[in-house]
């Protein structure tokens, strides 16, 4: 019997979960609430531009907004609150002394073009970060601006791109392996690249011979996950890179799964050109249901005349932003990625989560990673299939054999999973392995934690096999809502809400 | 170190479980010329006590804005943001959380995100708007590249009204894919004729609502001209508290506007986190970058959200994608939400109304002290021509305790023309007094 | 409807005079699931074989789908842009996409008839 599906209250609600319509719902004209006073009155300098008609917003006061939004964030999973096994998403822990610092006026509260006398502290700030970044990673300069990883993977074949044409050795093609991660093609697309796949081998590894044999005089670069999306690093990466540079092309690296290597290894040391890294994963920014995230791009000398503006230097009178090509002493950057500088606001957050854990916190970090993810493979693997032997890195990869015959596929098992209290892992990806299941702990999971997981993952494929697919099925029925029709969602997308027409004026 | 859980014990036990000597042996597949042996050489771990120390110390060498008289705009401008926002925006719920991939434990932030699109659809007067962007200048980029799809042409052209950033940022993205961008020149005295350059193979024309030097120009005959060409108008918003005051530009004909939501619930933030809006028509909708909430029911029949239209983005159209975007910016545009449903229809509109007035008043005092204002229609920026070149006059104010604006040199460096003139933004958060004083400050340079 | 030819693709093919309508299977469209917006070529537009020629998309996935002939596209199916469902409901009847005027009926000779396909595509699965 399936508990938790009829709601028997008068509200609708149960308990602590409260239904909660949208603020368009809850309007009363004339209602604020914010309290500003008259403005002065002033002839007009709009240019007969005033607006006319009402916007449509709603008017509610501070103690509806407050209370719509505590019971919208009720409704919400977040690491705070339990275990994200998400493969590649690196769902740490966020420090709220991270918060805190990023909060402080002297950095939230300045604007990016002040005179640079005045910013001083933020240029110094930046620099700094800039510096932990260059070290841990064993390259010589980065790309601080982009704003996301996409981003960063943007500005790193971008700068590729640049350096080839101004060497007169302009390229079409790029490779990449089958496990990438889909904004790889879609990067490269827009840097006007066409885009050829590597097979793997049994291993899940780059086939390097597959590599060498793509290799050649139209190869502008090679983008890599190392470790792999497959959780495994590439032990023939030093190969790799060679053949690469052989070949005359740039080898780009996405960072996204660094937290496995963090302290221990450093990209420049294996011939990486160009790697972006995501400080909303490896670096504990918060993932803010989405965003935002920031994504700094290091470069090899062979791509630093190239990166994109601005940069910050430190010379002998303090800190300068360079944003401009004419300022830029000789370097050839290729454009400007985004406005302003860059996410200062995760700098911070970045910041003060490294200096917090330090060279040896960082090197524990990645340290801990590793073995929480091995200790999820040695405890899963006997009921689940994995996919390619260990040791794997920060992640672990199953595929859905485990489930073969029992009508629960791997979407049906992350509904049931769900139902216990767990976000699901990352599923069906990469494409290269069937109904993938992977899995990442991080380092901030207690090994208590780890072990309610493994045992509730253990009582699920039990329940598969032994034919229980009706409740894998109907999963979730705990949550706030059920499952819902992406279908009819996709076909006929209602994507704002709009006053009834039968009742009240149309908004626009 | 506080924030890693494993004791010496359970990593010695794990171990045992995994049937490996040591975690050095999990790192097997590592070649042992690159595996170090040694943290690199970075300071060692540190508590809350000394990171703050040491990051507070940095903070403390910097002017915050909210310290002294404060006007600079250029795209991001300062305004009072209520303090119900940030404590929100904090909950673990929304800032811990994930992307809302399993709507079923994300309705918190699918409901969100839905609310926010309709805003920003309403306060633009567009169809309908995507869950946000990395900021304006990327929206504005990735506007060009979806008029050209939907175009099926290749050529842009850029009003002279346009942020230098935005410029920059939207001729980068387009640098390797095929594309002759039209810079217009820097358009000061507002005289700029965009239509006539409109042509064959322009798939959109982009210009500034209010443009770079606060003007105010009736769009809809860059409209007329634009569709009668076959071409899309792309408007570009660096300021949305205009909209409180002046008509939309969706009122004027914009088939996609590209803005920068910052100025609603966000604090300045050295240049970011900042929040991109995108909007666009129905008829459109297919071709749109950036997530999406949509509406629907869940088995039981209750109305809920999940991210839908996802096969337009990298993860599954990958090569063919519509943008090579992963990240929004949700926290951010959390905060945008919050804030518009605090100030509401009329809040907001009396929020622009005060920013307005304010610039009106600072724009007499101006012409009263005898110094130049350039641009005859504003929202809450004014350009001013000073008889010297402004930078120096910026730098010096800045040390006597006055942050006076933004040199355009500061964005277009080495042009002559511009040179002496300065970018004022008045919003709500300032005073008669701040007013009294750079006026007189500035009366001393003019 | 034993006159349908498959290609590799899962695309079919029938022929009536030198006009092709295309669609794609059965087999496809269960692969797919629940297709949610098919984006069909102009009239007009020369295809190529095993060019691109349409995109059919699901919740989960978006396929390409490549003309199985070469010719010019005459006719699409209006019908799918409010009822995609079509596609699922009835793959090779009222779910076609397109109608293609053959440049060379002798591409027709490589395609497989339904009962080689159904073999076919049971390997695939």
């Amino acid at each position: 019997m399936m508990e938790g599906d009829s709601t028997d209250t008068f509200t609708g609600n149960r308990g602590l979960r409260l239904e909660e319509p949208l603020i368009f719902e809850q309007d009363a004209p004339g209602r604020s609430g914010v309290d500003l006073p008259e403005p002065p009155p002033v002839q007009s300098r709009l240019g007969g531009l005033d607006r006319e008609d009402a916007i449509g917003l709603p008017g509610l006061s501070e103690p509806q907004v407050v209370r719509h939004y505590t019971r919208l964030s009720q409704k919400n999973y977040a690491i705070d609150a339990g275990f994200y096994p998400l493969g590649s998403c690196t769902m740490k822990h966020n420090p709220r002394l991270n918060e805190k610092m990023a909060r402080l006026p002297g950095f939230s509260d300045l604007h990016p073009l002040q005179p640079e006398a005045t910013v001083q502290g933020a240029l110094r700030l930046i620099d700094t970060l800039a510096h932990w970044i260059k070290t841990l990673t064993g390259m010589p300069a980065v790309a601080m601006s982009p704003a996301a990883g996409a981003h960063g993977e943007l500005c790193g074949l971008m700068t590729a791109r640049a350096a080839l044409e101004a060497r007169g050795d302009a390229r079409k093609r790029v490779l990449v392996p089958d496990s990438a991660h889909g904004t790889n093609p879609a990067t490269a697309a827009i840097c006007g690249y066409e885009v050829e796949a590597i097979p793997l081998t049994s291993r899940g590894r780059v086939d390097l011979s597959a590599l060498k044999a793509a290799l050649n005089d139209d190869v502008a670069a090679f983008m890599l996950t190392n470790p792999n999306t497959c959780g495994l690093f590439e032990d023939e990466i030093l190969e790799q890179a060679h053949a690469v540079h052989d070949a005359g092309g740039f080898f780009y690296c996405d960072g996204a799964n660094f937290n496995a290597i963090v302290g221990r290894v450093r990209p420049g040391d294996l011939g990486i050109d160009c790697m972006h890294l995501n400080l909303h994963k490896t670096f504990s920014t918060p993932h803010g249901g989405g965003g935002p995230g920031s994504g700094p791009v290091v470069l090899s000398e062979a791509l630093v005349d190239y990166a994109p503006l601005p940069w910050v230097v430190h010379g002998d009178e303090g800190f300068r932003l360079v944003e401009h090509e004419g300022d830029a002493a000789g370097a050839a950057p290729y454009g400007r990625m985004k406005a302003f500088h860059g996410q200062m606001g995760m700098f911070v957050r970045a910041l003060a989560y490294m200096m917090s854990h330090g060279s040896d916190g960082l090197r524990q970090a990645s340290s801990d990673a590793v073995l929480n993810a091995n200790y999820l493979l040695a405890s899963l693997s006997k009921e689940l299939s994995l996919a390619y032997d260990g040791p794997c890195m920060h992640e672990v990869l199953f595929d859905d054999g485990f489930l073969k015959g029992t009508d629960v596929t791997t979407l049906d098992f992350a509904k049931a999973m769900i139902d216990e209290g767990f976000h699901p892992m990352t599923m069906y990806f990469p494409l290269v392995v069937h109904g993938a299941l992977l899995m990442e702990p991080t380092e901030t999971e207690s090994r208590e934690s780890l072990d309610q997981f493994v045992e509730t993952i253990l009582h699920l494929a039990k329940r598969a096999r032994a034919g229980d697919a009706q409740a894998f099925h109907d999963a979730p029925v705990h949550t706030p809502r059920r499952r819902l029709d992406e279908t009819a969602a996709a076909r006929r997308p209602i994507l704002r809400w709009r006053p009834d027409p039968v009742q009240g004026e149309a908004a626009e | 170190m506080r924030y890693l859980p494993l004791t010496d014990a359970d990593r010695h036990d794990m171990l045992g479980v995994i049937g490996a000597p040591s975690v050095d042996s999990l790192f097997s597949d590592v070649p042992d010329s690159v595996h170090l042996s040694e943290p690199v050489d970075l300071p060692a771990h540190q508590g809350e006590l000394e990171v703050e120390r040491a990051l507070t110390a940095m903070a403390a060498e910097n002017i915050s804005a909210g310290s002294v008289p404060f006007f600079l705009g250029a795209g991001a401008y300062r305004h009072h943001v209520p303090a119900s926002v940030d404590h929100l925006i904090q909950r673990g719920e929304f800032l811990t959380s994930y992307t809302p991939y399993q709507p079923e434990v994300s309705q918190g932030t699918l409901q969100y995100l839905f609310e926010f699109q309709t805003q920003v659809a309403l306060i633009t007067g567009m169809d309908v708007a995507n869950a946000s962007m990395y900021d304006g200048a990327t929206s504005c980029a990735e506007a060009a590249l979806m008029a050209r799809r939907v175009t099926r042409r290749a050529d842009v052209v850029l009003s002279g009204g346009l942020h230098p950033h935005y410029t920059e940022t939207t001729e980068t993205l387009l640098k390797f894919l095929d594309s002759t961008i039209d810079v217009l020149p820097p358009d000061v005295e507002g005289e700029e004729d965009i239509a006539a350059h409109i042509a064959d193979g322009t798939a959109c024309v982009i210009v500034q609502y209010p443009d770079m030097f606060g003007r105010v120009r009736d769009l809809q005959p860059i409209a007329d001209a634009c569709h009668d060409a076959g071409s899309l108008l792309v408007v570009v918003m660096n300021e949305v508290v205009a909209l409180g005051a002046l008509r939309s530009p969706g009122d004027m004909g914009a088939d996609i506007v590209a803005a920068e939501g910052r100025s609603i619930g966000n604090p300045l933030n050295f240049g970011g986190p900042y929040v991109g809006l995108f909007a666009t028509r129905e008829k459109f909708v297919r071709q749109m970058p950036g997530r999406l909430a949509g509406e629907t029911l869940d088995v039981d029949g209750k109305r809920g959200w999940v991210l839908t239209l996802s096969t337009r983005e990298q993860h599954i159209r990958r090569e063919k994608a519509t943008s090579n975007i992963c990240t929004n910016s949700g926290l951010c545009a959390l905060a945008f939400t919050i804030h518009l449903s605090l100030l509401g229809e009329d809040g907001f509109r009396r929020l622009a109304a005060i920013n307005h007035a304010k610039t009106v008043q600072l724009a007499d005092r101006f012409a009263a002290a005898g110094i130049e204002v350039v641009n005859d229609t504003f929202f809450n920026e004014l350009t001013l021509r000073l008889a010297e070149p402004a930078e120096p006059v910026v730098d010096r104010l800045a040390k006597d305790g006055i942050l006076a604006g933004v040199p355009v040199s500061r964005l277009r460096p080495g042009d002559a023309a511009l040179a002496n003139l300065l970018l004022v933004a008045v919003t709500e958060t300032v005073t008669d007094n701040d007013m009294d004083r750079l006026c007189a400050a500035l009366k001393e340079a003019a | 409807m034993s006159d349908l030819k498959f290609s590799k693709e899962h695309e079919w093919v029938r022929l009536e005079g030198d006009i092709a309508t295309v669609g794609i299977s059965h087999f496809a469209q269960e692969q797919l699931g629940d297709v949610v917006f098919v984006e069909l070529p102009d009239v007009g537009k020369q295809v190529v074989k095993d060019g691109d020629a349409a995109v059919v998309e699901s919740v989960k996935a978006a396929s390409e789908v490549y003309a199985p002939v070469s010719g010019e596209i005459v006719e699409v199916n209006g019908e799918l842009e409010d009822d995609p469902e079509l596609v699922n409901k009835s793959p090779t009847g009222e779910g076609w996409f397109m109608k293609i005027r053959l440049s060379d009926a002798s591409e027709l000779d490589g395609m497989m008839d339904e009962a080689a396909y159904n073999d076919f595509a049971a390997s695939q699965g």
